[in-house]
């Protein structure tokens, strides 16, 4: 049918010139868009992920501001626990919001709908890219919500719009980071139920072995000595103190270093993870 | 074949796979031409799976090479892409959009313009007996419209080579026979299409040309009329009522049949090849089983099945895989006439 088709047996002909560096460029970033918006209609489209996304994250929020926030102490910092309980919820929340990356790409990749995006002539990055596009876009959603929750329950930034803004961007690249590894262990797991075992496994200790909700200072030694230096712990002072005033500089390079190191490890994981698999 | 101007749509040779100490695919040649219809037939595990991977640029080979649309799938995989379409065993579409929205993004990403997407969108659902239900969620569909639906997905880029492996599998018979009729109006259309299917009637129905698959080899290759002409024509068969008898029946017609009968033990099913001796064999098997005292049921003549040719080829029956046990293991004729060059002496 076509001019190209050689005999049979014959040596391979030569490839049409195929789409240009541009045209294959401009490709990568539409098909991205195409898989951005398929995801966020899938988001929008089911109850129970909305549900995972901002009701949970919202009852954290009450919870601790009213449950348990009367029997945790935090001296010295102005405006109580309320103030100091938001930063690291909008940092949990960034990381558990990359549960649903992990899923959907167990999901896709059980069902077949990877294999058929990837026996299509679009671009190989775009459904990764679109994937991390979506869920990031998804995870500011959240974020929003619970500041504007925690704001309704005695919450303020002290320290002016300019580090608010700051701190959402810190939170958001925070959980990009994370969404990197959730993305990894979904396309490596690639099994629905033990990617969500696997998730609650380190998720869990990583933001609640931290300053998340309580000050380290009143955890045991040992644990102190893994809360004290781990990242989500890091990145958590830096937002506390954008959002409330205090030094930021020495945690905020460690926060750079640790997501810059998690970038650079998981997200080539990922990439490979999602070439591989099958 | 072809004329030599136009090669074949799919041609693959000596294709060769392993996971691990899987050998999945063995060896395999293939040739389609183009607008015809290869089924690919063979139990789970086969391999078929396995070759259309290959064949989709899924999967990379170990070994051997092939083409499609004279594109070779490990180096112009790209080019593949562009000319192929693929429907998978399972339904890969989102279940929580629609079906116009799932068939809209797959033109999008066919890089089709919006009004583009849109159009086509419209005509496959159209197409496909779909347009009623194109704004609910594929979800509320049923298991054979998502399988049309998934099989339109597989169109949006109007491949010209399509690979649907096991279109029909978990599908209720109604839906099949559905499918089939879709699948016979792409192949009028001009596709090329390759078919892995586990189901012998389906690969009768719907391909020009049959290659049977068994632990990742080819071993026979023909149409449905060649395959059951190497049964060696007609099939005697009958069931007996009474499983202790069913030994005595084996060997009351074992003079009858060209070869040993095929006996079921479970089901108290006995066949076997007559050959040309249709009517005489048939006159002879009923004085014979009276002679020995056997009552038997539904004792008739048949044509040949693929069921019987994949037992005369394998030596096991086609939906089960591994090893066949009691009166299944009985070998035929024509059981270790051998690998490709079995293939090779059918066709043509």
């Amino acid at each position: 049918m076509t001019a190209v088709a050689p005999t049979a047996g014959a040596s391979v002909p030569l490839m049409p010139s195929g789409p240009s560096l541009l045209t294959r460029a401009h490709w990568a970033v539409t098909d991205t868009l195409t898989i951005t918006r398929r995801n966020l209609l899938v988001w929008m489209r089911v109850p129970a992920y909305i549900m995972f996304t901002v009701i949970q994250p919202v009852m954290f929020v009450l919870l601790f501001r009213y449950v348990f926030g009367g029997a945790i102490q935090v001296p010295g910092v102005k405006g109580g626990y309320v103030n100091f309980l938001l930063p690291g919820i909008i940092g949990q929340t960034a990381a558990f919001a990359t549960f649903g990356t992990a899923i959907a790409l167990a999901q896709e990749l059980q069902k077949g709908v990877i294999d058929r995006l990837k026996s299509m002539p679009m671009a190989r990055s775009a459904v990764l890219a679109g994937r991390l596009v979506a869920d990031t876009i998804r995870m500011f959603v959240t974020i929003v919500i619970v500041v504007g929750v925690g704001y309704a329950v005695g919450f303020r930034f002290e320290n002016g719009v300019g580090l608010a803004i700051a701190m959402i961007v810190l939170a958001t690249v925070f959980g990009l980071a994370i969404c990197c590894i959730s993305a990894y262990t979904g396309l490596a797991i690639g099994d629905e139920e033990s990617v969500q075992a696997f998730g609650l496994i380190w998720l869990f200790p990583l933001t609640f072995l931290s300053s998340a909700f309580v000050p380290i200072s009143s955890m045991p030694g040992w644990l102190q000595a893994f809360a004290n230096n781990q990242p989500v712990t890091y990145v958590i002072n830096v937002m506390r103190s954008m959002a409330l005033g205090g030094p930021i500089a020495a945690d905020l390079w460690k926060s750079i270093a640790w997501l810059a190191g998690i970038f650079i490890v998981f997200a080539p994981l990922a990439v490979r993870a999602y070439k591989r698999a099958n | 074949m072809s004329a030599p101007s136009a090669g074949p749509a799919i041609l693959v040779e000596g294709l060769t796979k392993s996971f691990g100490e899987v050998r999945a695919l063995r060896g395999i040649d293939l040739t389609v031409p183009r607008g015809t219809v290869l089924g690919v037939l063979g139990p789970n595990g086969a391999g078929k799976t396995t070759a259309v991977r290959i064949l989709t640029t899924l999967l990379l080979p170990d070994g051997g090479r092939a083409l499609v649309e004279g594109y070779d799938v490990v180096r112009q995989a790209a080019a593949v892409r562009r000319t192929i379409g693929l429907s998978g065993q399972s339904a890969a579409i989102q279940e929580e959009l629609t079906g116009r929205e799932n068939l809209e993004i797959v033109g999008r990403l066919y890089h089709l313009s919006w009004p583009d997407a849109r159009s086509r969108a419209a005509e496959l659902l159209e197409q496909f007996g779909l347009s009623d239900a194109a704004n609910r969620a594929a979800k509320t569909y049923s298991g054979g419209m998502q399988r049309r639906l998934d099989l339109a997905a597989s169109l949006v880029g109007r491949p010209k080579v399509l690979f649907l492996d096991e279109p029909t599998t978990g599908l209720d018979p109604r839906s099949r026979l559905g499918m089939w009729d879709i699948i016979r109006s792409l192949v009028a259309s001009g596709t090329t299409l390759l078919l892995t299917t586990q189901y012998l009637d389906e690969a009768d129905e719907l391909a020009n040309e049959i290659a049977v698959i068994d632990h990742g080899q080819v071993i026979a290759l023909g149409t449905s009329e060649n395959l059951k002409g190497r049964v060696g024509g007609d099939v005697l068969e009958f069931t007996v009522p009474d499983r202790n008898k069913v030994t005595d029946a084996a060997e009351a017609i074992a003079r009858i049949g060209e070869g040993e009968p095929h006996v079921d033990k479970e089901t108290g099913v006995i066949n076997v090849g007559v050959g040309g001796r249709g009517s005489e064999a048939l006159v002879e098997a009923v004085r014979s089983l009276d002679a020995a005292g056997v009552q038997t049921q539904g004792l008739a003549l048949r044509r040949p099945s693929l069921d019987d040719v994949f037992l005369a080829l394998t030596g096991h029956a086609a939906e089960e895989d591994g090893e066949p046990g009691g009166g299944k293991r009985r070998k035929r004729r024509g059981r270790r006439s051998g690998g490709s060059d079995a293939g090779k002496a059918v066709s043509s």
